[in-house]
């Protein structure tokens, strides 16, 4: 459990967050279609399916891995998740070195939102994937400094992102194409949020079988 | 006009559109006023789905700068210009000061653009007038 996180983590990671996103398709597209262009689900198992044959060759680090996922969304993805993904993917991967510990943990998670925000623009608040993200940013930092080990640190981060993924079902969307409904999308869980979860959630399981 | 002196090359467009049909059909009505403007569609997927292409429009950009081209890109909805944008931060620095994004209304924009382009505009010139500010104040 205390384990540095290297590139067979982030491999298991990655595959097993395609299985998971996979099996979640439908619900995606479904909390989508409530107050999006419905493409999401469909969008997130095609990705990271390319993803996933892009990797079979391999990667020799955490770093190579990420910037794989990343080019990969952005060319197969095509809705918005494609660029927002991509570029978080990019940046987490422009702020690894070497094996991850609880700190490298904490810089993956900044550099992802960091990433999401400078290309999304949006802040938290606005039922965005940003409201999953910056919570789990928040839980990471805090386990990492009180000395939890890389997977304790994920799973903080996971728990964070779901409590997020969920605290969007009351807001009102004020960015993207779920703001044209105003009011209507009061009440609606944020796909893009839900499925950060799940990828954080896989995250963290893949820390924890290591 | 200075550029276009000093290179012999129009002003170029790429239009992206979640739609393929939309962006070709943009192209259709701005080439109606400016006959030697070089514009490309880079609407919806590879695959023709609804959505954009990082692909598309990267390929679009390479070829119309490959061709001498300074290139301003139009964009419809929101993920298609952070496909535009992520476009453009893959590019390398000197390059990137030859191909620009245009924050403006897709149609009205592409026709001013255009016909700026057309009539010997510089890059910066077309994307000014492809913003159309005139239009909403």
């Amino acid at each position: 459990m205390s384990r540095n996180l290297n590139a067979a983590w982030a491999l298991s990671w990655i595959r097993g967050a395609q299985a998971v996103l996979a099996e979640h398709r439908m619900e995606l597209i479904d909390l989508d279609r409530a107050i999006g262009d419905g493409d999401h689900g469909e969008n997130m198992d095609r990705g990271f399916k390319a993803v996933v044959v892009k990797l079979d060759a391999g990667a020799p680090d955490v770093a190579a891995v990420l910037k794989v996922v990343a080019s990969t969304l952005m060319s197969t993805v095509g809705g918005a998740a494609g660029p927002l993904y991509g570029t978080a993917f990019m940046r987490a991967a422009k702020a690894t070195e070497g094996d991850l510990d609880a700190d490298g943990v904490v810089a993956v998670i900044a550099g992802a939102l960091e990433g999401i925000v400078a290309r999304g623009k949006a802040t938290t608040g606005e039922k965005t994937m940003v409201d999953a993200w910056t919570p789990a940013l928040a839980a990471a930092s805090a386990a990492a400094a009180a000395g939890s080990s890389p997977a304790e640190t994920l799973r903080a981060a996971a728990i964070a992102a779901q409590a997020g993924a969920e605290a969007t079902i009351p807001m009102q969307a004020t960015k993207g194409r779920a703001s044209y409904l105003g009011e209507r999308s009061i009440g609606h869980q944020d796909p893009g949020a839900t499925s950060t979860a799940y990828l954080l959630a896989t995250a963290a399981e893949a820390a924890e079988s290591m | 006009m200075s550029h276009r002196k000093a290179h012999g090359a129009v002003v170029a467009l790429v239009i992206v559109s979640h739609s393929a049909n939309l962006a070709a059909g943009v192209v259709e009505l701005a080439a109606q006023m400016a006959k030697d403007v070089q514009m490309r569609a880079a609407g919806g997927t590879e695959d023709g789905r609804i959505g954009t292409s990082f692909d598309l429009v990267n390929d679009a950009v390479s070829e119309l700068r490959t061709a001498g081209h300074d290139v301003a890109i139009l964009s419809d909805l929101g993920s298609a210009t952070m496909t535009v944008e992520s476009v453009l931060d893959f590019l390398d620095a000197d390059e990137a000061v030859h191909v620009r994004f245009v924050d403006g209304p897709l149609v009205e924009g592409a026709v001013a653009a255009a016909v700026t382009a057309q009539v010997g505009g510089d890059l910066a010139e077309v994307v000014a007038a492809g913003r159309a500010r005139d239009l909403f104040t």
